[in-house]
């Protein structure tokens, strides 16, 4: 308060001129911390998502079309599945797999699944004259309103931030109430961990930016994956240039597997 | 306070105690911080390996086979659908050499006939179709085309050759009646053949006016058959009429 006071009478070059110009100095170190501050934690935050190149699910909600009309039954996708996800080769076992509907002259429908079609199908079909006949991929139809999940005692199944519907395996007690639960017949107990089990859409490839393997190796694009609310993904295209329908709509599971060109007799 | 609301205060902390405690043991570390779950399964779910690696990575080394794979007929078939799940061959190459089927078994998964395919797609017989070859020494496998599009219309309306051939049109070729588009050889059912749409076509030949040959049967087309087209009424590839 003093020094202040008695300022103007200083003389230039004298030692209080030099202590003003260090608290103006100071003054001004103070004014540029919070800057500087600020600009370093730009810098590193930067930095950090330079690095940060980790999944983000929220910013996902996958789902599944399927272009019945270019299913060709030539069962690479349930192979493909069975190889990525190791599951067991007995033909008991899928977690994605092919039906042949074949609807005959006099009103019945054949619903066949050799193998889930990995070994293909017979050519000859029906000696009643065949009305229509064709493929219909089938899969865990990842259901934004699971009822798989519901039934869990123990929440070893859940439904995940980006829209897909998974199994703790570690956490199972394999009691095979999601099993019953499952509209679609998508879930099975693994013979060797006795534990639930079912398609994950590939989960492991979704957080490495890939494909799901049925996807991957389907000759024919009949498969096609995406995002279901993205501005523009595949999906997004297929569902605004085909007439979708899904499985099972009356029973409300809302499913993320669209299917185009679906035939009415499907169930 | 009571001694005995004490005592049972007591025991009442020791339950709620041992409640906490078995809590914090027996429930997992990550159950309900997303929901009613483990968070930790999402990431045991995530970490499992891959084993297809998708065609992006056997593009990055191999851009040739690509590039030719790309533009050709197969470009929707990836790479490991034939060559099967090459993750391993992608860690390290050298290890894990990608199997190159030769074998005639592969390609009738796709492409043997069955009635339950989509029309159009390409089918053959195995049995019949040059049994005991190798796809792959007439087929490309990378850039496959059919060896050759058929140059004559009986190759597929083989019935009606076979009729025409006995018949008085026999030296008439297809095309004298029958308008067809280059592109009915590659989609058959979306550019469908003409077929003639007047009377006086037929005329040309056939009215009591015409130029031709004077043993071909003549009509008065202002009385005959009145509005109808003559193929209404006529077979034309096996016209009747006397011998």
């Amino acid at each position: 308060m003093n020094t202040e006071a008695n300022r103007p009478q200083e003389e230039p070059g004298s030692p209080e001129e030099v202590s003003r110009d260090r608290r103006e100095f100071l003054k001004q170190c103070a004014a540029a911390a919070p800057l500087l501050l600020a600009t370093v934690r730009v810098v590193e935050g930067a930095v950090a998502s330079a690095n940060d190149d980790s999944y983000k699910p929220e910013e996902h909600n996958y789902g599944m079309g399927i272009d019945v009309s270019k299913c060709i039954g030539c069962g690479r996708c349930a192979d493909a599945c069975k190889t990525e996800n190791n599951v067991p080769r007995e033909p008991f076992y899928f977690r994605t797999w092919v039906e042949r509907y074949v609807l005959t002259a006099d009103g019945e429908t054949v619903v066949t699944s050799p193998d889930g079609g990995i070994e293909g199908f017979p050519s000859t079909v029906s000696e009643k004259g065949v009305l229509r006949t064709f493929f219909v991929p089938k899969l865990c139809n990842q259901c934004a309103n699971p009822p798989c999940v519901q039934v869990c005692p123990v929440g070893a199944t859940f439904l995940t931030r980006d829209g897909v519907v998974l199994v703790d395996k570690d956490y199972c007690i394999g009691c095979r109430y999601c099993i019953q639960a499952c509209p679609y017949g998508a879930r099975f107990l693994n013979p060797i961990t006795h534990t639930a089990e079912k398609c994950t859409f590939c989960y492991h490839r979704l957080v490495q930016g890939k494909v799901p393997a049925c996807v991957e190796v389907c000759p024919t694009g009949a498969r096609i994956f995406g995002d279901v609310g993205a501005r523009s993904s595949p999906l997004v295209r297929f569902k605004h240039f085909n007439e979708i329908q899904v499985l099972k709509p009356q029973l409300n599971t809302e499913p993320k597997v669209y299917y185009a060109n679906l035939d009415g007799e499907v169930r | 306070m009571p001694q005995q609301l004490k005592r049972l205060a007591i025991v009442f902390l020791i339950l709620v105690g041992s409640l906490i405690a078995a809590r914090h043991y027996l429930v997992p570390k990550t159950f309900g911080v997303l929901g009613h779950y483990r968070a930790a399964a999402i990431d045991a779910n995530a970490a499992k390996p891959l084993v297809y690696a998708g065609h992006e990575a056997c593009a990055a080394c191999h851009p040739d086979i690509a590039t030719m794979h790309d533009d050709a007929r197969h470009r929707t078939v990836a790479c490991e659908v034939c060559h099967g799940a090459q993750a391993a061959h992608v860690e390290s190459p050298g290890d894990h050499i990608p199997p190159a089927p030769r074998e005639r078994s592969l390609c009738p998964l796709c492409h043997s006939y069955n009635t339950s395919r989509p029309t159009g797609f390409p089918q053959i017989d195995p049995v019949s179709h040059n049994p005991g070859r190798a796809c792959i020494t007439c087929h490309n496998p990378h850039a496959p085309v059919p060896p050759h599009t058929p140059q004559e219309c009986s190759a597929c309306h083989g019935e009606i050759a076979r009729t025409k051939a006995l018949s008085k049109h026999a030296a008439i070729p297809c095309t004298t009646c029958h308008e067809v588009a280059e592109k009915h050889k590659i989609t058959p059912v979306l550019s469908t053949p003409t077929k003639p749409q007047t009377r006086e076509f037929c005329g040309q030949c056939h009215s009591q006016e015409a130029k031709a040959a004077r043993e071909i049967a003549r009509v008065d087309l202002s009385t005959h058959g009145e509005r109808y087209v003559c193929w209404q009424c006529h077979y034309a590839h096996s016209p009747e009429g006397a011998e």
